[in-house]
């Protein structure tokens, strides 16, 4: 999508050259690709129509008609104005100076004294609530900051026994940190219309139920309700009035579609929302309801959840999160998702190794597994720059990597050492013992060559250049592995996604 | 089948008082305007607004633009005719009905598939309640052993609705619960079997590949099954409702869409979109959150809806 952005941006302007100058017409025109690319995302009709005018506005202030390079300059425009959009005038500081950033901005959720912090929770139906309740919950007591989780949903069924399970799920995912308390009262839950207010009552008694257990923040579960009725948004006020809460969080599901202005313009204008929770960010949308979300509530987008787990929680960032939108992938990201896993030493070790071109099958193979932990390929990859719309009809096949693996396990120690004695007879040996043939056994072992060589030239690199070879080392056609890339001390965590500009990824495509 | 259409039947009627406000009430932002270009691009904008999407609406869009510049066009209500002659004409009244197992080679099985919290449990509630409504004997089966609450959440609304539930332990193969609950259903010679399935994402493979083992148990107990598997899709969903119909049907075969939650203010236009990719169809819709709120499909109304005021 990215590529076709700045395609887009450059068949326009190209057309042009030569016949003088470009018009504010041109810019416009060369937007409709921006625009077409935002619907897509999901992003609202009249939020992209409005923000497509902000940039064109912005394009010709900055006479990019004289550019050199006016394709480049516009994508770089349309990023810049969406960081802003998502994350404020704060983002695109925090974009050039994360740290600085990080230091600033304090902890997402305040501390108040005397406790507890009161957070409220609110959104439509099954967009998260609940599950998102436990992920911040895990997130405070991993912090050292005790919290009291209260189940004020007394209409869906089970919503009671769900918070009191996600509590100890919180508990499990936070072992060593503070207590994760829970306060529900099952015996007040009715059918749906029936029991709406007694809410309020049920939170005024968690409140005195946190001061009690001295909990330093206080999470309420709220049922999730349609911004059009009338009589729950009217039990959520008085949830609001009761408790006067710090935070009042909007948790939204990231595959919303248009109508997600409507419901959050309708939730803002009823709890004054000051900040949002995008859930279900691990699936395959864009997520331009961020955008909407932003736009219409002004509220800060706090975090991004990831998955079904109680540690499936990230803070949000608005240079990726733009990124992604407009089909960038997440570069930064996936970085940080390795480092979780490798550690450091390790990292280390392996690097050194590399630079010496001493890779060997072992290590190739102990990179292979490293990378599957991350998660599946297919997600990975889909945090690459240019992979995310290729992947889209790509078949990613784990099965591969299971052959590759076998096949390095057939092995003799010497072959893993010393690949390159690895002739015909040897071959057919590997391939009998790891049930694939002997084409297979081949490529792998000139890929491992390849990587090699590649790892051998990246040692003595700044990572942006690094960046920049693992994405040749992707266009050789080994975009589907890619090992090397956990490997690599240092690698990308100062290149952000606009660092490094899209490669050309081409991963395996596998038949159906 | 003949039975459960006069289900549909007596559920149109009873519902009539809903759909006079759902429906009949809309007041569409086409009635007596002269057609033009201005009036084109709002419809554009409603259908984009309506979820619908980029690519489908220009389709549309095209179709009438076309129609206009040749004369065959010129109020508003035309184009609105021309958009209900063009989607409605997607769905038949024919694959709108659910699939039931031919009389005396029972039990059906419905399989009821889906993304995380776009209503799968409550969508079953509905269809047990519009089932027993028809004096059907159902028997649902949690294979939903993963979300915390979740075999609860659906024990309560078995026992609202009178009817049994088989279950397995948290944690469990739900595939082995598919198994069990086929077994009930054969020895308590039910007379349709309702699995639900934990919520997953459509990208996550190993889950999809544990759905299409669900699949293969109810294929080898039960012949001809499962009936029926419903993908229920959340109406507030954007474009990615579009990915989930494309590998839920890749994995599971989906037949139907339950299109939960259309009661607010979304549209769930995406189903247009959906029926063009993929044939398949939408047979019922969600209204709330109680086990009544459930609609059959209507294309006319919902065409409606997207230029309601
Ligand atoms: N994949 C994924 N699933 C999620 C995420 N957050 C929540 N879920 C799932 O979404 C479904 C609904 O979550 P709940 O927490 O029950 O939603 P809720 O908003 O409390 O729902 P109601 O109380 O009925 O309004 C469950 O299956 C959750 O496991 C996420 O970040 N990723
Ligand atoms: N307004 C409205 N809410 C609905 C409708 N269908 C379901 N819901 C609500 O949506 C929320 C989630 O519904 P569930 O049935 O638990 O969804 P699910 O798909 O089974 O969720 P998981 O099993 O967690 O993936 C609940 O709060 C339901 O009451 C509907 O048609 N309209
Ligand atoms: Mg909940
Ligand atoms: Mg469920």
């Amino acid at each position: 999508m990215f590529e076709r952005l700045s395609e887009g941006f450059g068949k326009v302007f190209r057309r042009l050259s030569g016949q003088g100058t470009i018009t504010e017409a041109n810019v416009r025109e060369a937007m409709d690709e921006v625009r077409t690319a935002l619907l897509d995302a999901d992003a609202n009709y009249d939020v992209v129509n409005e923000f497509c005018e902000t940039v064109v506005a912005d394009a010709v202030g900055r006479e990019v008609t004289k550019s050199l390079r006016p394709g480049q300059e516009m994508v770089g425009i349309v990023h810049a104005r969406l960081v802003e959009l998502l994350g404020g005038e704060e983002a695109l500081e925090a974009a050039a100076d994360p740290e600085r950033a990080r230091a600033a901005a304090g902890p997402a959720i305040m501390r108040v004294s005397p406790g507890p912090t009161v957070v409220m929770m609110c959104g439509l139906q099954g967009s998260g609530k609940t599950t998102t309740c436990g992920k911040l919950a895990a997130y405070l007591s991993k912090r050292g900051r005790s919290v009291m989780l209260c189940a004020a949903d007394l209409q869906r069924p089970a919503a009671v026994e769900q918070l009191e399970i996600v509590a100890a799920q919180a508990r499990q995912a936070a072992p060593g940190g503070a207590p994760v308390h829970f306060h529900g009262e099952p015996d007040k839950c009715a059918e749906y219309g029936k029991a709406v207010g007694v809410a309020v009552q049920v939170c005024r008694r968690a409140l005195d139920a946190a001061r009690k257990a001295g909990a330093d923040v206080l999470i309420l579960d709220t049922a999730g309700r349609l911004h059009v009725n009338d009589e729950l948004m009217g039990e959520l006020q008085q949830v609001r009035r009761a408790l006067t809460p710090h935070h009042v969080f909007l948790v939204v599901d990231a595959m919303t579609g248009q109508d997600a202005v409507n419901s959050a313009k309708a939730f803002h204008e009823r709890l004054e929302v000051d900040g949002v929770i995008l859930t279900k960010f691990d699936s395959d949308t864009r997520g331009g309801a961020a955008i909407s979300i932003r736009k219409v509530t002004g509220a800060p987008i706090r975090f991004v959840g990831v998955g079904e787990k109680a540690d499936a929680l990230e803070e949000f960032h608005a240079e990726r999160m733009a990124g992604r939108i407009l089909g960038m992938g997440d570069v930064v990201s996936l970085v940080e998702k390795a480092q979780e896993q490798v550690s450091a030493e390790d990292a280390e070790r392996l690097a050194e190794k590399m630079a010496r071109g001493e890779m060997t099958m072992d290590d190739f193979l102990a990179q292979l597994r490293m990378l599957r932990r991350l998660g599946p390929m297919r997600q990975i990859l889909g945090m690459l720059p240019g992979v995310g719309a290729a992947l889209k009809d790509a078949h990613i096949d784990e099965g591969q990597l299971d052959r590759v693996e076998a096949i390095i396990n057939s092995m003799t120690k010497q072959e893993r050492r010393d690949p390159k004695i690895i002739n015909t007879s040897r071959r057919r040996r590997i391939a009998s013992g790891s049930g694939t043939d002997q084409n297979a056994v081949g490529q792998l072992v000139k890929q491992h060559e390849a990587i090699s060589r590649m790892t051998k030239q990246m040692a003595g690199m700044s990572a942006r250049s690094k960046v920049a070879a693992v994405k040749e080392l992707g266009s050789a056609g080994m975009g589907g592995m890619v090992p090397g890339l956990t490997g690599m001390p240092g690698f990308g965590t100062k290149g952000s996604t606009r660092a490094s500009a899209p490669g050309k990824f081409k991963q395996r495509k596998k038949r159906r | 089948m003949g039975v459960f259409r006069s289900a549909i039947s007596k559920l149109r009627k009873g519902l009539e008082r809903t759909r006079e406000s759902f429906v009949s009430g809309l007041r569409s932002v086409l009635l007596g305007k002269r057609l033009d270009e201005d009036l084109i691009r709002e419809i554009e904008a409603r259908l984009i607004r309506g979820d619908v999407g980029v690519r489908t609406t220009r389709r549309l869009i095209d179709g009438i633009r076309a129609d206009f510049k040749r004369g065959k066009m010129s109020r508003g209500e035309d184009a609105l005719d021309y958009l209900k002659r063009e989607i409605a004409s997607m769905w038949t009244e024919e694959d709108r009905r659910l699939r039931l197992a031919p009389e005396g080679q029972g039990p059906t099985v419905v399989l009821v598939t889906g993304v995380n919290g776009v209503g799968k449990t409550t969508s079953i509630a509905k269809l047990c309640a519009l089932l027993r409504g028809e004096g059907k004997r159902v028997l649902l089966g949690a294979c939903d052993t993963f979300r915390a609450g979740a075999t609860r959440q659906l024990e309560v609304w078995a026992e609202r609705l009178g009817v049994e539930v088989v279950k397995g332990q948290q944690g469990g193969d739900p595939a082995a619960v598919a198994f069990d609950a086929c077994t009930a259903a054969k020895a308590r010679g039910v007379d349709v079997l309702i699995l639900d399935t934990a919520g997953r994402l459509h990208t996550q493979d190993p889950l999809m590949r544990q759905l299409e083992k669900i699949r293969k148990v109810v294929e080898k107990q039960i012949p001809g099954g499962p009936h029926e598997t419903l993908l229920v899709l959340d109406a507030t969903s954007g474009q990615n409702a579009l990915r989930q119909a494309e590998e839920f049907t890749r994995a599971v075969g989906v037949t139907g869409i339950f299109l939960a939650k259309l009661d607010g203010t979304a549209k769930g236009g995406v189903v247009v979109a959906i029926r063009e990719a993929t044939d398949v169809p939408v047979k019922f819709v969600g209204v709330g959150e109680t086990p009544d709120d459930v609609e059959p499909f209507d294309p006319n109304a919902f065409v409606e809806a997207l230029f309601a005021e």
